[in-house]
């Protein structure tokens, strides 16, 4: 069984919706025992990381999470979920999951760069297991604020960062450590090649 | 990078897909939802599905049909009109919608920008704004609601940094006098709005050509054009249109 993370943080009904299109069968859950005895983990999210990692902390989904993580089954973060897999964000000052080593920050001011970042961007993306049939250079639909640097703290480039975009500097638009995903963008709102990357997190990561 | 988005508006009354010149006059052309999934697969950026109905009657919107959307296409849509509440931005972002949209109801009480940011995220509160050129205003455009009925004394620059302030993540501006004609977006007002925000403006109004789309993307600096008729009367497809777009340099996602 395929677990969709409820954590209060955006409304699910458009993975819902992906994943009822692709015929796959998966629970809505708040209860940490059922992440950690799912199959799969899906762990979605809109919304601010500080108010998120509270829901997290309270409720016990972020040690489900953690826990789920280091059994070797395959998790996927979707925008903010993907995000709180990081070790720490600057909006408002949040320490993470720390599951995926990164850092998030906020987009920088520019000259014709609007933010947050609306719409659909190319992603330049290492052949992968999630990525399986996706060309290189396809579009995703984005919207945040806030991106996963491809640097750690300091100037080490992440080993970590499986695709990349650009929006004034390049960021990290996929990230894969082991059997942990985590894609910026919004693969249940990205057409075609978005549901076919959501299929193979379904059907092709074992 | 990030691509020039081609929107589909599709108005919506009782039910039923309509278009209208000049806000006078309307008729039926097809259902939304079938609309909707042809659009999707021609490759549209994104929906917007406006209630047209709902803000000068008191109509409240129409949720099946958003419902019935959000399981068929898998691209982000926008609902508006009639949205006059937490509640009813809460009824359609559970029925599918991706973002809402507040025109005339934001006028009125502009906090319903701020309360819709603080609970959704800036992402999710797009700001409509209907436009009109207008020589008393500084910028020389002025914001008109309730379908272009009324003038309200806000000048469009104003009436943008305030949204934009208030949490606005997104704004469409849509030209009265441009609107229906398909002789061209208002090229000045976008330009001169898209550059006094840092959020993405959407161009609307007067599409009907696609050198007309081009000129607002470049020229006009908006980040995102919304079309209904050239697509409705079967002129163009989505697809043609971006072809074109692409063969001219335009940035727009063609897979």
């Amino acid at each position: 069984m395929i677990a969709v993370v409820d954590y209060e943080a955006g409304n699910l009904t458009s993975v819902v919706s992906a994943l009822n299109y692709l015929g796959v069968r998966f629970a809505i859950t708040r209860n940490p025992r059922e992440v950690i005895s799912a199959d799969k983990v899906i762990f979605p999210g809109v919304g601010e990381a500080r108010q998120a990692m509270g829901v997290l902390r309270s409720t016990g989904l972020g040690d489900a999470l953690c826990d789920f993580a280091v059994s070797g089954k395959p998790l996927l973060g979707i925008c903010l979920g993907c995000q709180i897999l990081q070790d720490y964000s600057e909006e408002r000052d949040t320490p993470l999951l720390g599951i995926i080593p990164g850092r998030v920050r906020r987009f920088p001011a520019a000259e014709g760069i609007k933010v947050p970042q609306i719409g659909w961007n190319t992603v330049e993306h290492k052949p992968s297991r999630l990525f399986r049939g996706i060309p290189r250079g396809s579009s995703f639909y984005f919207v945040h604020s806030y991106y996963l640097s491809v640097q750690l703290s300091g100037q080490e480039k992440s080993r970590w960062v499986t695709g990349t975009a650009y929006h004034g500097i390049q960021f990290a638009a996929a990230v894969n450590k082991g059997n942990v995903w985590g894609t910026q963008f919004h693969p249940e709102k990205s057409g075609p090649r978005g549901l076919m990357l959501l299929n193979n997190f379904i059907t092709g990561m074992d | 990078m990030l691509q020039k988005r081609i929107l589909v508006c599709l108005d919506v009354r009782e039910g039923k897909t309509t278009k209208g010149v000049k806000f006078k006059g309307n008729i039926d052309i097809g259902d939304p939802v079938d609309m909707a999934a042809m659009y999707y697969e021609q490759g549209v950026d994104e929906l917007v599905f406006y209630d047209i109905t709902a803000s000068a009657e008191g109509r409240g919107i129409m949720i099946d049909v958003v419902r019935a959307v959000a399981e068929r296409i898998f691209i982000p849509f926008c609902v508006g009109g009639g949205i006059r509440s937490l509640k009813d931005m809460n009824a359609v972002i559970l029925a599918g919608a991706e973002k809402v949209s507040v025109n005339s109801s934001a006028v009125r009480d502009p906090r319903i920008i701020s309360d819709g940011a603080k609970h959704y995220g800036s992402q999710c509160i797009v700001l409509g704004m209907d436009a009109e050129a207008d020589a008393s205003m500084k910028s020389g455009y002025g914001v008109v609601i309730d379908g272009g009925r009324r003038k309200t004394g806000l000048d469009m620059l104003e009436w943008a940094r305030e949204a934009e302030g208030r949490g606005a993540g997104e704004i469409v501006l849509n030209s009265i006098d441009a609107d229906g004609t398909r002789e061209g977006y208002e090229i000045r007002a976008t330009r001169m709005l898209a550059e006094a925000v840092g959020i993405p403006v959407v161009a609307s109004g007067g599409a009907g050509r696609v050198e007309h789309l081009e000129r607002v993307l470049t020229e006009g600096r908006a980040d995102a054009a919304l079309i209904a008729s050239m697509v409705h009367y079967g002129d163009y497809t989505v697809g043609t249109i971006k072809d074109e777009l692409a063969a001219l340099g335009v940035p727009v996602r063609m897979d």
